[in-house]
């Protein structure tokens, strides 16, 4: 563009010959180049308007194009793992060891109520208390009134009770379904199976979590899906489980007891095929723990591995195995148990005179506390410890329950006044389950045990051996005796042959000392002594007895009649063929064994 | 000075309003907005009641919302495209400077609704977002700094706008909203590149804007995150692109079927920045390419009206609004097929949200006012033996 001046020369100059205001020729020729700029601008904007529509139309072109490629292309998934076995249940069962259920799940719905969805509430509300008698009208309707939006009813409904709600009709109440667990056999094995109950909660589904027990112990296996609904397997036998429950039940209301535990163990395995604690609870409706009082008062409270007990007389028996494995007597050698034993301030007493002197046989069938401390101070602290480690009573059992990681109890200074005290089962505290794993190590011709809930498909190995065949031999002839002529005379069962020790401790105070009147009363039996299988121990917590016109509270007469029912009952269930025993049987045992 | 000019389609003494206003309007870009509103309120029925039973609303609590908004957007629509272009130009200009004070300080009066952005003004009943209202009005002053410098002597008014589109963008970031911000750029770039800028510049901006794209991509992992996310050649199935192209897919041609959908119930912002997904499962491709189409003929129609238009105020605030209302709804789509990065970007007049509609309506009420027929002199030209251009 040729640059022009605004002031063109030559008009300006006509005009003012004219007489006329030259500005106005600015005036038009700025108007004009206004003008030609605006143009030229439009001109140009023109086409870049053109461009601009142009690619508009291109790039929703290309949006379009690419939905439609995509609309016509194959879906993507995620990729499921896991095959196409089934739908696996949530939460897999337990089984006993012979596949009977234990615990399962059932298929329920909760309840919920969403009150911007709801029609009629007052109705609902009416409804839903005649439906369910625990709750009330006039409360539930104030919660349908209130500004909540979301509203949990009832965690698991029956199936008339769904029905029940759904006729109402009431569009806001809704169902989520749920799994729920189901223990069929009630407070069975209660203690065995702990519980479980729901995690986190969604509409459509809940998660199910072991609560305690070995709900809790296998949570992970059970909710494992790559384990495809395997059930876990129990070493636990149903129905020896539901007999020795029967008979342990009977046996606390007629002792008239606190409570009572039986553990039935295999002495080869380790395996327990039945464990019960009372008081218990049913699974299906676990009580909230207690928060007062003494918890081991509670039912949730498993006596048989939680509960610590010094265990009396039930421990000579591993005071004499020791000092016959030492090689310090043998079962006829003779003890002199002169007493009252002094020590210091103490005093070591026998329940009644046993006269003089007795063999070690005659120690352990009489149940001399005297002669025991005598074997103790024999052998010395660290031989005792050593051996005590050995059967596994100073350490927890390792059982497959939360609750059973509990260590017994002994004196951090193991002196010579609590060797001889241990000796005879009074200083130590230890579980009912301790109790039945040392004596398995003593029936079982000496080899450790590790107890297990868990069933054991092909045996193990054996444990390393504590004492030798020959000790255990002489011991098991001892524990016949104990039956057959001294202090478990109730405990003898034809075709059995039942061998055992009792021990009747008095229970400690909670501010020290010990009760008069208050015995913890254990008997540890072993059965058939000719080739032991099983051990069981039972015990009372203060059970009594009147008998022959006197109040009872030793374990001859509460714990021994109760597990002598016991194995009565739980032999043929276990497949025991009874034996016809001669009188003389412990003799002829003692002359075949060696 | 226009309506005296002879011959022109002359205002009679006492036209009413009303029908001078509906000749000289765009009735088809009013018809495509309604339209749009309906499929908008057609695809919330599906696509919120899932969100309403998460927040524990009857189910068609966000569709009577939206049905709110959508009247009250409409109705600034039409109040906004009411009014002259001079009168549009004086209050936007005052709408832009308050709407630039609210974002200037959203840092300490907005809330993030633990979305990891502050971008909103709580009100309490509602949210106002700010940056949505920005936009139209950011347009209407950058046109008018613009058009004065394409006066003869004018003042330098194509860069104090850029000036302006800088700080906006900066304000933006600062949120972070990249979206928005690259939005903003690109409004004033289409303004620039109608008001005739030079190619070579043009050239060089794309290139300096991708420099800055790979800079706030290695600066921000917010960024960072939603260019990975694209970039990656397999999409996740569970991601929200994901649900998106497989709801796309699941449609086909006709859909599944009304109600048939099972995005909404994946997709936490179905019935925002995802309802094209919704709208694509449950009525197939079919209305995805109408709701397409409606967004081109208000876009291009309202170029090629401009094209005539002689007011450079008018050509280049026009031509920016509408740039930027199709730009829009290009990357909202973009996104759903992968075609483009993640952006948090409503569908204009489809998405749910208040902020969105209104600011929509006010756009669109903007865009349709410019874009009025109006005597262009064409006639007085020819008479002066001008050759129009």
């Amino acid at each position: 563009m040729t640059r022009a001046p605004l002031r063109p020369l030559a008009p300006v100059l006509e005009a003012r010959a004219r007489g006329e205001n030259p500005d106005r020729i600015e005036r038009a020729e700025r108007r004009r180049r206004h003008e030609a700029l605006r143009d030229r601008q439009r001109q140009r904007a023109e086409s870049r308007l053109i461009t601009l529509a142009v690619m508009f139309c291109l790039l929703f072109g290309a949006v379009g194009m690419r939905m439609a490629a995509l609309a016509g292309s194959e879906v993507a998934r995620a990729s499921h793992s896991g095959g196409d076995s089934g739908i696996v249940a949530q939460r897999a069962d337990i089984v006993d060891r012979n596949g009977a259920i234990l615990a399962t799940n059932l298929i329920t719905h909760a309840l919920y109520a969403q009150p911007p969805l709801m029609v009629d509430k007052p109705r609902a509300a009416r409804e839903l208390a005649a439906i369910f008698p625990d709750m009330a009208a006039a409360t539930l309707l104030e919660r349908f009134t209130s500004d909540r939006k979301f509203i949990w009813l009832r965690r698991h409904l029956s199936p008339e009770q769904q029905q029940a709600v759904h006729d109402i009709g009431e569009p806001g109440l809704r169902f989520g379904p749920r799994e729920m667990r189901l223990y069929p056999n009630g407070p069975l094995a209660a203690h065995v199976l702990g519980g479980a109950g729901f995690g986190r909660e969604g509409v459509a589904a809940a998660e199910i979590v072991g609560r305690a027990g070995v709900e809790k112990t296998f949570d992970a296996f059970l909710r494992d899906p790559a384990q495809g609904g395997q059930p876990l397997a129990l070493s636990i036998d149903l129905s020896v489980q539901a007999a020795m429950r029967e008979v342990l039940d009977r046996g606390m209301e007629v002792t008239n007891a606190r409570g009572a535990a039986a553990i039935l163990m295999d002495v080869r395995t380790g395996e327990i095929l039945a464990m019960v604690s009372l008081p218990d609870f049913d699974p299906n409706d676990r009580p909230a723990p207690q928060t007062e009082g003494d918890p081991s008062e509670s039912p949730l409270f498993n006596r048989a591995v939680q509960g610590l007990y010094e265990l009396g007389s039930t421990f000579k028996v591993f005071t004499a195995a020791m000092a016959l494995e030492e090689g310090i007597v043998t079962p006829d050698t003779v003890i002199d148990i002169r007493g009252p034993l002094r020590w210091g301030k103490h005093r070591i007493e026998d329940f009644h005179d046993l006269g003089r002197e007795l063999s070690v046989t005659g120690i352990v069938v009489e149940s001399s506390n005297i002669g025991t401390a005598r074997l103790a101070q024999a052998l010395g602290a660290e031989r005792q410890q050593g051996y005590l480690d050995a059967l596994g009573l100073l350490d927890p059992t390792g059982i497959e329950l939360l609750e059973g990681g509990a260590r017994p109890l002994y004196p951090r200074r193991w002196s010579e006044l609590s060797t001889m005290t241990i000796s005879y089962g009074h200083g130590l505290s230890a579980s009912p389950l301790h109790l039945a794993a040392g004596y398995a190590t003593i029936a079982n011709g000496g080899h450790q045990v590790t107890p297990t809930l868990l069933r054991r498909n092909r045996p193990p190995p054996l444990g390393p051996a504590v004492i030798s065949e020959q000790t255990s031999r002489q011991v098991l002839t001892m524990l016949r005796q104990v039956v057959t002529e001294g202090t478990a005379s109730f405990g003898e069962v034809a075709g059995y042959a039942v061998g055992g020790k009792t021990g009747t401790a008095d229970k400690p105070m909670p501010r020290g000392g010990y009760y008069e009147d208050k015995v913890i009363a254990t008997f540890a039996a072993v059965f058939p002594v000719q080739a032991p299988r099983y051990v069981l121990v039972t015990m009372f917590d203060e059970g009594t007895v009147s008998a022959l016109g006197e109040a009872r509270r030793t374990a001859g007469w509460t714990a021994v009649p109760v597990a002598a029912e016991i194995i009565r009952r739980a032999g043929p269930l276990l497949g025991l063929r009874p034996a016809v025993e001669s009188r003389a049987g412990p003799a002829v045992m003692l002359a075949s064994g060696q | 000075m226009t309506e005296m000019v002879h011959g022109a389609r002359a205002a009679r003494p006492g036209d009413p309003v009303l029908p001078r206003w509906w000749r000289s309007v765009d009735s088809w870009s009013i018809a495509a907005v309604v339209a749009l509103c309906a499929i908008g309120l057609l695809l919330g029925l599906a696509a919120s009641p899932p969100l309403a039973e998460r927040n524990g609303h009857a189910p068609f609590y966000y569709v009577t919302k939206q049905a709110a908004y959508v009247t009250v957007s409409l109705c600034i629509m039409l109040v906004a495209s009411m009014l002259s272009p001079r009168m549009i130009r004086r209050l936007a200009v005052l709408g832009f400077l308050a709407v630039l004070v609210a974002l200037i300080f959203l840092p300490v009066f907005g809330t993030d609704f633990g979305k990891g952005a502050v971008r909103w003004y709580s009100l309490g009943f509602a949210a106002l977002q700010p940056s949505e209202f920005l936009k139209p009005l950011f347009i209407v002053f950058a046109a008018w700094l613009m058009s004065a410098s394409a006066e003869l002597d004018g003042p330098p008014g194509t860069a104090m706008s850029l000036g302006t589109a800088l700080v906006v963008a900066g304000l933006l970031i600062l949120q972070p909203d990249f979206g928005q911000a690259v939005l903003i750029l690109f409004g004033w770039a289409v303004m620039y590149f109608v008001a005739g800028a030079p190619m070579l510049l043009l050239l060089v901006v794309a290139a300096a804007a991708l420099g800055a794209g790979a800079m706030a991509y290695s600066l921000s992992d917010h960024f960072a995150r939603r260019i990975d996310g694209f970039l990656a050649e397999t999409v996740d199935p569970s991601s929200q692109l994901g649900f998106a192209s497989n709801a796309i897919r699941e449609g086909g041609y006709f859909g599944v079927g009304v109600g048939e959908g099972q995005v909404k119930w994946s997709l936490p912002d179905a019935h925002t920045d995802f309802i094209i997904a919704v709208a694509a499962e449950e009525y197939g491709l079919m209305l995805v390419l109408a709701v397409i189409v409606l967004y081109l003929v208000i876009t291009v129609r309202a170029f090629l009206r401009l094209i005539v238009e002689r007011d450079p105020f008018i050509r280049f605030a026009g031509c920016g609004i509408a740039a930027l209302f199709g730009a829009q709804a290009i990357i909202n789509m973009g996104v759903a097929v992968r075609l483009l990065p993640a952006k948090g970007m409503t569908l204009p007049f489809v998405s749910y949200g208040g902020s969105s509609m209104l600011a929509g309506g006010l756009a669109l009420g903007i865009l349709l006012a410019l874009t009025r027929e109006r005597p262009q002199g064409a006639m007085a030209d020819l008479l002066r033996g001008r050759v129009p251009g």
